[in-house]
């Protein structure tokens, strides 16, 4: 994949795969010819990633092995060099969201800028966020609708709720993992080791929020469209049979930069920020608005707010 | 020198058998066979090839784990008359049951590996070596039982049997406090499964005190009806001398633990139905649909007939001690039962989900087929180890010293 006009031959053959999908029927023709064996890695990188520590176990070294394992991975598995980094969570920071429902007006950027930036698989649309269309005077989730797709938003007598992960400050997916494959770090965002999951989905079945997705198939991300940026805690590219969820861009937080659901939010309703900070705009928003929590009664504490004004 | 002849004579006798025998265990292996063929199917194109989804990400596989988990659980109903009230009867066909118990759960941790996203990292389960989330995570404490329960189940009838191959006397100093930790833990297996689900406060369906009781209730109902019924082959095929006072025990075990068992069902939906809130959505949707669907609507009615009609049947006397009424009423049971804690169980959980979607699931080929080649495994367990298990007490198997080949 080298070669330039090898690499294009190789996109055009992958559009035409990717059309042609059957709902995760193997993989795309493209990723196939690309891939050697041992499930596209070389074999002593399969070897190495088979015995693979949890990450809270490995040493800085093995840590750094392991992002250079990840990184020849994508080259080999899609084509393209990615920078996959383990910056640690900075000090003093604990991350918290409130959305401002009454300026939402179910546009979807957020969703749509979420997918591109975490590298979520397209063929199997997989989506960290769901905006929920909602009628007004109506806050019960089951009356919601999920796939809205009038010809323009908002529709009259609606309003937009969306959903993520809320970043439970006592999050039962954690509990209930047998592994250790998910915990929430110093910066309070729960995270996945996608190598260590063992894709039981005990953790999805503990969520309230339907926060966690499972990748029942392989994820495809088409080579032009892969975002190189990524984290190991993060939107590296995951891969087949693990859980994954909202990470609040940890690739892009922890640099001090924003969520991508954030910047893509065309009407400044999602404020995003420290927890710690008295001068954030979040706490702004907590000491200031009529915020609430959904499913506060179940305990979970929820690092995500929503208000109106 | 005479463990490894035990093991092998055991082993020649789970071979040896008429043509009937042998033509059982090949269509046994058939289908296990066809089962793995369709796993290996899962295995390298993903969960993708089952039902399963994100909205319900649990499905035919778990279900059958959960009613699995009870059928083990059951041999406590044999092993406390055998041991504890020394019921003659009984004892002489406790190990048939304790191997059932070995078959089952087997069968259980075989669903629950077919479940997972990455089988190759079941080491990460490993204490030390991998990370063991125990004691705080459900599916550790779910995994230690089901473990410990199998090593106990195999660890008692191995000795009581190797002692009687022996021509010994078992000592019942040695193997009693053993059997006395077995009946906790028979007791503990389906507890910790029912905690598995009702710990999720996320999963109002699930998420309720009573679905422990349920579970104990709805095991000793379908435990004893498959016993009773695999007895009852036993006494046709393997001129095993069953006594009738058994399979009444069972019976009357079972008679209860039905009623039981649908007061349970019963409190459940008056708690749920009278003021209907917005938990009662998984138990709307299961017995009569929501939103307009209904795709599991139809089996509860039929388990609910099922459990009924078998109910009607043994709390009449005379029918219940009528064989045929009471074999018609096992099948009744069991197959009531394996909908209701089955699939019954584990999908409203997620319909709606806890976003308030609706959508459906329902398995396909790969999952029923492996289903039943995990099914026929733990039958032809079990199979094998009756076949072995009744030639040693009936004491055609025998230690022979220095000779070549056991009495026969």
């Amino acid at each position: 994949m080298s070669d330039k006009a090898d690499s294009k031959e190789e996109k055009n053959k992958f559009e035409m795969a990717r059309r042609s999908f059957l709902r995760g029927i193997g993989m795309s023709a493209a990723a196939t010819a690309a891939t050697p064996a041992w499930g596209g890695q070389t074999f002593s990188d399969a070897f190495a990633d088979f015995f693979q520590k949890h990450y809270q176990r490995m040493s800085a070294e093995e840590i750094e092995e392991a992002l250079e394992r990840i990184e020849r991975k994508a080259s080999l598995r899609y084509g393209v060099k990615i920078d996959c980094a383990n910056t640690p969570p900075q000090e003093g920071v604990v991350f918290g969201y409130a959305i401002n429902i009454s300026r939402c007006q179910g546009y979807r950027d957020c969703v749509d800028a979420c997918v591109k930036e975490n590298n979520l698989g397209r063929d199997s649309q997989v989506q960290y966020i769901r905006v929920l269309q909602m009628d007004r005077g109506d806050t019960n989730l089951e009356h919601s609708e999920h796939y809205y797709d009038p010809a323009e938003v908002p529709v009259e007598g609606k309003y937009y709720m969306p959903v993520q992960c809320m970043q439970c400050d006592d999050p039962p997916c954690v509990k209930a993992c047998p592994v250790e494959a998910t915990w929430m770090e110093p910066d309070g965002v729960v995270v996945v080791d996608y190598d260590w999951c063992i894709g039981c989905r005990y953790c999805m079945t503990a969520c309230p929020y339907w926060a966690r997705h499972f990748n029942w198939t392989e994820p495809e991300i088409p080579a032009e469209e892969m975002n190189p940026d990524t984290h190991f805690l993060g939107n590296r590219p995951r891969p087949r049979g693990v859980v994954e969820k909202c990470h609040f861009c940890l690739q892009r937080t922890r640099k001090g930069r924003l969520p991508a659901c954030q910047e893509a939010c065309p009407t400044g309703a999602r404020i995003f920020g420290n927890l710690l900070d008295p001068d954030s705009e979040i706490r702004y928003v907590l000491a200031n608005k009529q915020v609430f929590r959904l499913k506060e009664d179940l305990g979970t504490e929820p690092k995500f707010w929503y208000y109106s004004d | 020198m005479a463990v490894i002849r035990f093991i092998y004579d055991s082993g020649r006798e789970m071979l040896r058998g008429p043509r009937e025998y042998w033509l059982w265990l090949m269509i046994l292996s058939a289908v296990v066979a066809y089962g793995a063929f369709r796993y290996a199917e899962q295995l390298s194109t993903g969960l993708v090839v089952t039902g399963m989804s994100d909205q319900v990400s649990w499905g035919f596989y778990i279900a059958n784990f959960a009613f699995l988990v009870g059928i083990a659980a059951a041999a406590v109903l044999l092993v406390i008359p055998a041991y504890i009230f020394h019921r003659k009867d009984i004892k002489e066909v406790v190990l048939v049951g304790e191997g059932m118990a070995v078959a089952a759960v087997t069968m259980a941790i075989m669903f629950v590996v077919v479940d997972l996203g990455r089988p190759d990292r079941l080491w990460h389960m490993i204490p030390f070596i991998g990370r063991f989330n125990w004691p705080t995570s459900l599916l550790a404490w779910d995994v230690v039982v089901l473990s410990g329960y199998l090593v106990l189940n195999l660890a008692i009838p191995f000795y009581l049997l190797y002692t009687r191959y022996c021509g010994k006397e078992a000592s019942f100093r040695l193997y009693f406090p053993f059997v006395v930790l077995a009946m906790f833990w028979a007791i503990s297996i389906h507890t910790v499964t029912a905690f598995l689900f009702s710990a999720n406060p996320a999963r109002p369906f699930w998420h309720t005190a009573l679905l422990g009781p349920r579970f104990i209730a709805s095991a000793f109902a379908s435990g004893p009806a498959l016993i009773i019924l695999t007895l009852e082959i036993i006494r046709k095929v393997a001129s095993y001398n069953v006594r009738q006072s058994v399979i009444d025990t069972l019976a009357l075990i079972m008679a209860t633990a039905m009623q039981i068992n649908l007061f349970f069902v019963g409190a459940e939906l008056f708690t749920d139905f009278y003021n209907e809130g917005a938990h009662a959505a998984s138990i709307h949707y299961l017995f009569l649909g929501l939103d307009g669907f209904n795709s599991l609507q139809p089996w509860i009615w039929f388990a609910l007939t099922l459990n009924v009609t078998a109910v009607v049947i043994l709390m009449i006397n005379p029918l219940r001690a009528n064989p045929v009424y009471l074999n018609v009423a096992c099948v009744l049971a069991f197959i009531g039962i394996w909908i209701e804690k089955g699939m019954g169980l584990v999908i409203p959980g997620f319909v709606p989900t806890p976003l308030g979607e609706i959508f459906e699931y329902a398995p396909t080929g790969v999952e029923l087929s492996v289903a039943a080649g995990i099914w026929a495994f733990g039958v032809l367990m079990f199979t094998l180890l009756a076949k072995a298990v009744i030639a040693i007490e009936q004491g055609k198997l025998r230690y022979s010293g220095n000779s070549r080949s056991a009495l026969l």
